[in-house]
């Protein structure tokens, strides 16, 4: 197995006494080559969730393992991204992507080299000297995922990495980050707030309930063409999983 | 195009303007010449300082000491910013004596320094040093403040070490910041070299100065005013050259 949550609680000291809850209690698994979504109301401790795989955060109590070790801090295991592309500006494209390497003994031409082959997974051939300033909002997430195909990591955790994109270049983007994913076979924690993309791109769907996030339903998505987004779109059961999810989420309560 | 043109066409009509004004007005006005000399006086008695005062040895030797105080007062300055920046304890002890230093009127200490040093050119170096250095402290400090939380999650994520983060991460995010910061420093430089050359001393343009309003010889003043304006204009636009090159990867405001 991959990823492993167990009894994970996290509370974050606030100004004067007291502590705040973020996470409360979540275990849950993730196999490997799955692809898990994570929904939830803002607020509700996704992020946290996400930086305590990447070992940002420790847990306050509880274990997250991944690969079957204990995370206690940032490791060569994870690599992520954010909804900011967070590529670096005095860099070009393929600088960025080869970024994540060179603080682990790869030697120069060895990184060139990889840093060429995910730049061409990620259909950005003849960019590679380009700085982000020069690319478009959708390539320079896909400069960013390059950039963390490169480090050939076990999991890749992506939080809400399409919602700051225009409707059609978030379809496009999904569609080529499901390929290339499934491509390389590679386990995926995404973090979102749009519930069709949990239903268009995951395995598996993790609904989390308002601060302090618990885990309150786990869906399993039987669709095909989990590798094809824009073709899952188009599948009638589609709604009904987004309605399952709304209704986990009581979102017709709180609307009235 | 034709705007660039413009600007240019325009920038050289009001020299020209200027200068006209500037040779005509003082006679047209019946301003005396020990007030107000004319271009014309001013060429004169820059030709005669140029062969009776050595002049050019005063010009070299104020260059010297900007340029030189300026890299030592910036050279401190941003190391000083760095190490500052990376310990948010030794920011925190220092920041009020930092604000205190920086608010104090630098060019009062150069009576001070002739007392402790001499008439050498100790001093006026010591009044560039102190005066550059604050701006580039400053700056460089605050860009440290507000680097990317998450760009330094990433490269944390990616196993860089504390060094790995501060050179490849925080150095490269707080250069607009230091060079804006040496911009500014720049100007400053050739204030702390005149007035050290003003309060003490026998070199330089701010000597002539001094030397030039004791004996009411207004157009020696003017000249070394000017010329004074030229180094520190020359030390600007190497430094906005060099900045352009090195911050290329910023995108250019559209006009
Ligand atoms: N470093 C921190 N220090 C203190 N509190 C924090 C910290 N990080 C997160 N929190 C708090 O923990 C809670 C969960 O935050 P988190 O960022 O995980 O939410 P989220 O589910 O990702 O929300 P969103 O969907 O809006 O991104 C919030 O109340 C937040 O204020
Ligand atoms: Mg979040």
């Amino acid at each position: 197995m991959a990823l492993e949550f167990s009894e994970v609680s996290k509370s974050f000291p606030t100004q004067g006494e007291g502590s705040l809850l973020a996470v409360d209690n979540v275990s849950f698994r993730v196999e490997e080559g799955e692809f898990v979504s994570v929904v939830g109301p803002s607020g509700c401790g996704k992020s946290t969730i996400l930086s305590m795989t990447a070992g940002l955060y420790q847990p306050t109590s509880g274990e997250v393992r991944v690969s079957n070790e204990l995370v206690t801090g940032p490791n060569a295991h994870v690599g992520f991204m954010l909804q900011k592309d967070l590529l670096l500006p005095w860099r070009s494209i393929i600088a960025n992507i080869e970024f994540g390497l060179e603080a682990r003994g790869v030697g120069r031409e060895e990184r060139r080299a990889r840093a060429m082959k995910e730049l061409e997974h990620c259909q950005l051939s003849g960019f590679e000297d380009h700085y982000p300033y020069q690319l478009s909002g959708g390539m320079r997430q896909r400069a960013a995922l390059a950039r963390t195909l490169a480090i050939n990591p076990e999991i890749i955790l992506l939080d809400e990495p399409f919602s700051a994109l225009d409707a059609q270049t978030k379809l496009l983007l999904q569609n080529s980050f499901a390929k290339t994913i499934k491509e390389a076979g590679k386990t995926t924690l995404l973090i979102t707030h749009d519930l069709s993309e949990a239903v268009l791109m995951s395995d598996r769907i993790l609904v989390l309930s308002e601060r302090p996030g618990q885990v309150i339903a786990e869906i399993k998505v039987d669709l095909p063409h989990r590798d094809q987004p824009i073709k899952r779109r188009v599948l009638p059961e589609v709604g009904e999983y987004a309605a399952q999810l709304f209704k986990h989420l009581k979102l017709e309560e709180k609307a009235a | 195009m034709i705007r660039k043109h413009g600007i240019k066409l325009t920038s050289a009509t009001i020299l020209i303007l200027v200068l006209v004004a500037w040779q005509v007005l003082p006679t047209a006005l019946d301003v005396p010449r020990f007030i107000i000399p004319t271009l014309s006086d001013s060429v004169v008695e820059l030709k005669r300082m140029w062969t009776n005062e050595g002049l050019l040895g005063h010009i070299l030797s104020t260059a010297l000491y900007t340029v030189l105080g300026f890299v030592i007062g910036s050279l401190l300055g941003a190391v000083m910013g760095y190490l500052l920046g990376m310990s948010k304890f030794w920011e925190k002890v220092l920041s009020p004596y930092i604000l205190a230093l920086q608010i104090a009127p630098k060019v009062a200490f150069a009576p001070l320094f002739i007392m402790w040093f001499g008439y050498n050119s100790m001093p006026k170096l010591l009044v560039t040093v102190l005066i550059v250095f604050f701006p580039v402290l400053v700056n460089v400090l605050q860009a440290m403040r507000t680097v990317d939380r998450d760009l330094v999650n990433l490269a944390r994520a990616y196993s860089l070490t504390r060094l790995g983060v501060f050179w490849k991460i925080e150095v490269p995010s707080t250069v607009p910041n230091l060079m804006a910061g040496l911009r500014i420093a720049s100007t400053l430089a050739v204030i702390g070299v005149t007035v050290g050359e003003l309060v003490g001393g026998n070199t330089g343009l701010g000597y002539l100065i001094s030397y030039g309003g004791g004996q009411a010889n207004a157009a020696m003043v003017f000249n070394a005013i000017i010329l004074l304006t030229v180094i520190g204009f020359l030390l600007y636009v190497v430094l906005e050259r060099i900045e352009e090159r090195v911050l290329h990867y910023l995108p250019k405001s559209q006009h």
